[in-house]
């Protein structure tokens, strides 16, 4: 391996090269990891067929970019082929009795809502931002701030047809080719592409909800509200003021909401209208939010973050009379597109989170831990959220019937080996714990742990599946390389990424 | 040293200056493709490192520059192979002794086939990668030999003499996206290239060259002399006038 030998050379010659034009930096979304690859933007199937062939004959590998949301590598393919999926975005078919869709991967969550919300319908998940495609949430199987009553998206898809590297088209749904149905959906895109996904949607009686803020003054505290709230909110979000330090540990404001009953809401063909649910472009009806990220950026250290926190926690205190408001779907979905490219308030060198996700009795101390060593190792989190989960039936799965809490690092060039460190700690406590970890966020796992956290066993079978699928390992990112690269058996160990 | 490249090519890496740079690259925890002609050198100095580092930082990639329909293909696998591409140093070069009435076409054509065409067709496709991703390092060894038209070395000297301008000229075209582009220019360097020459002064080592161009290379500096007091000389070197500078001994 450490040599190119005459004949492998020779052999080259014969076969194609990549077009130099197609190169670019790939980020992540995070920004804090990247590489360069040959990026196609099919418009066809055919096309995403004649790049597979045209990395068969390079000796190349193809990953399937999407939104490229994800915060990690998972959606990276260091010098090799990268296809963005993002313009085979058509609607295919379209109930509105029944409020059943059935789309391309490209189409994206805002297009999607934009869609079927007039009809009274609205997508039974979400992410906390509209951007991210169908295609990448189903290959990571995302959730939303129901996901202990919902589950994950993969709950409500009731068949795809997902294109393997060979060219064929296998229909997988809970009757037909099921084992695949589990694997694909969660399977970070490694399996094949998905080209037709039908969905089921939610049935909505106005464009509003009724939303509630509720501050907590622990962690426990915390818990406590979710547990008693979980049966009766539609949706439950937990913000976090991580710098908090003592027995103030934990310590944060909660949202809870509910859809409106059929009636509740006297103009629902208002409030179920497009231009209702728009996030305002402009704070105060001044400044234009695309600027927002600049004005954070100098908060974005500890003692800004510390200020900020503690601002929003105690405003929320005082604030916090139990009173419900009425918030459009859209403004309370879709907390990330408050502020335009937030990320970049980061700095150059970006943000990971870290996500892990914990069995119900274990949490409460996990998480303290966890929050306690960030503070300690002099990296408390600028972000910090909780959610409830509930477990599903997808073989890769992250969820666990407990609770998940999101941290934001910054990274500098300086921090950047102790942030991996400190998340090596984390890892140890999550494992011990029974707990999960999710690829759409992931920048810092080890093989080792995720063969610990998913059981050989499901491993095992998810590999046989990618034999199955991609007998020649076409399909690779990262990501992958990094956590299965040693069981895939390939030459990754040479392509040091990171 | 320091140095932030995390993947380079090294061309004419089996001995002299590109060894020493490749060798310095490895430790400074660069993983380096060596490229050469001569493949028995390239694999015990490639086996040398991966052995001293643990795993695998070096990749032998024995290669005739002459060769240009193989340069696209070979550039693209070894970024493939080491996961990326940061840095390109082309250090390949012939100094042919030449006699003083000796006009020998094939000996120029070979020293302008090894010293400049090879370069050209290299770092044509570093350029070509570099300007996409918007950043990068390129560097090329000219020489002071480059700096005026001696007579000792026509042609040796119209080689490095056009080395230099491409290279200015991909500055141009490059800086503007990012990308340093280096000239270094050594004097007196002891290598096999120079053994036997008479006159050499200032002379250092290939490893004390590769420090100082690794040195001016990571700062992005334009045109470097190796060590920089040969600056002084090709400045006045330059300054001669014509006439003059023919009744010269140099």
């Amino acid at each position: 391996m450490s040599q190119l030998t005459s004949e492998q050379i020779a052999a080259g010659e014969a076969r194609s090269i990549l077009p130099g034009e197609n190169l670019e930096v790939v980020e992540g979304w995070g920004r804090a990891s990247n590489s360069v690859a040959y990026v196609f933007r099919p418009s066809t199937f055919d096309e995403v067929r004649s790049v597979f062939e045209l990395a068969r004959q390079s000796g190349r590998t193809v990953a399937f970019r999407g939104a490229g949301r994800s915060y990690g590598d998972a959606a990276l393919n260091a010098e090799n082929a990268v296809l963005d999926l993002t313009q085979l975005n058509r609607i295919l078919a379209w109930d509105p009795a029944e409020g059943t869709i059935t789309l391309e991967p490209g189409v994206t969550i805002r297009q999607l809502w934009e869609y079927v919300l007039p009809h009274g319908w609205w997508p039974p998940v979400v992410p906390g931002t509209m951007y991210p495609t169908l295609g990448g949430c189903l290959a990571m199987n995302i959730h939303g701030k129901n996901n202990y009553r919902e589950g994950p998206i993969g709950d409500h898809v009731t068949e795809f047809d997902l294109l393997l590297p060979n060219g064929d088209l296998k229909r997988c749904s809970r009757t037909e080719n099921v084992e695949l149905f589990d694997a694909a959906i969660g399977g970070f895109g490694i399996l094949g592409c998905f080209t037709r996904i039908t969905l089921r949607m939610k049935r909505v009686y106005s464009g509003l909800l009724n939303v509630e803020a509720i501050t907590a003054r622990s962690l426990d505290h915390m818990m406590e509200i979710f547990e008693r709230r979980a049966a009766g909110a539609d949706y439950l979000v937990g913000w976090i003021d991580a710098l908090a330090g003592g027995s103030h540990v934990g310590r944060g404001v909660i949202h809870a909401a509910n859809y409106l009953a059929n009636g509740d809401d006297p103009h629902p063909e208002r409030t179920l209208r497009v231009e209702s649910q728009q996030l305002p472009d402009r704070i105060l009806g001044l400044l234009p939010k695309s600027m927002l990220w600049r004005l954070m950026r100098p908060f974005m250290n500890n003692a800004g973050v510390r200020i900020v926190n503690s601002l929003k926690y105690h405003a929320g205190a005082l604030l916090d009379r139990r009173r419900v408001v009425r918030q459009s779907h859209v403004a309370f979905a879709f907390l990330l597109d408050y502020v335009p490219n937030w990320k970049q308030a980061y700095g150059p060198g970006g943000l990971i989170q870290y996500q892990s996700f914990i069995p119900r009795g274990h949490a409460a101390d996990v998480f303290r831990r966890q929050l306690v060593l960030a503070q300690e190792a002099g990296f408390p989190p600028y972000l910090a959220v909780f959610k409830r989960h509930r477990a599903d039936r997808f073989l890769m799965t992250h969820g666990v019937d407990g609770y998940s809490l999101a941290l934001d690092f910054r990274i500098t060039p300086r921090n950047r080996r102790a942030i991996w460190d400190l998340a090596a700690q984390l890892d140890e406590i999550v494992l011990a714990a029974g707990g999960r970890f999710y690829f759409a966020k992931d920048s810092t796992l080890q093989a080792q742990s995720v063969e610990q956290y998913l059981g050989s066993e499901a491993v095992d079978r998810f590999m046989r599946l990618k034999r199955e699928c991609d007998p020649e390992g076409i399909l690779e990112t990262n990501l992958y390389r990094r956590l299965f690269g040693a069981r895939a058996g390939d030459e990754a160990s040479f392509r040091g990424e990171r | 040293m320091n140095l932030p490249w995390k993947h380079a090519i090294v061309v004419g890496a089996s001995s002299g200056i590109g060894e020493a740079i490749a060798r310095r690259l490895v430790h400074a925890g660069c993983r380096v493709a060596l490229i050469a002609r001569r493949a028995d050198r390239l694999e015990a100095i490639c086996a040398e490192l991966n052995r001293e580092a643990g795993w695998e930082v070096a990749l032998a990639v024995p290669h005739d520059v002459h060769r240009h329909e193989e340069i696209p293909w070979l550039f693209q696998n070894c970024a493939l192979r080491l996961g990326g591409m940061d840095a390109i140093f082309y250090a390949s070069g012939v100094l042919p002794r030449i006699a003083p009435d000796e006009y020998e076409t094939a000996t120029d054509v070979e020293t302008i086939q090894v010293n400049l065409l090879g370069a050209i067709a290299w770092l044509n496709q570093a350029a070509l990668r570099f300007e996409k991703t918007g950043s990068g390092t390129i560097v090329g060894i000219g020489s002071i030999a480059g700096d005026r038209g001696r007579r000792g070395n026509p042609v040796y000297c119209t080689s490095k003499a056009a080395l230099a301008t491409y290279l200015e000229s991909l500055r141009n075209r490059l800086g503007r996206r990012g990308v340093k582009v280096v000239t270094a220019k050594p004097g007196f360097i002891d290598t096999e290239m120079t053994h036997g020459l008479a006159g050499m002064i200032w002379l250092i080592s290939a490893d004390r060259a590769a420090e100082l161009i690794l040195r001016a290379a990571r700062r992005g500096r334009t045109v470097a002399y190796i060590p920089e007091r040969w600056r002084l000389v090709g400045l006045v070197l330059r300054m001669i006038p014509s006439f003059l500078f023919r009744r010269l001994n140099v």
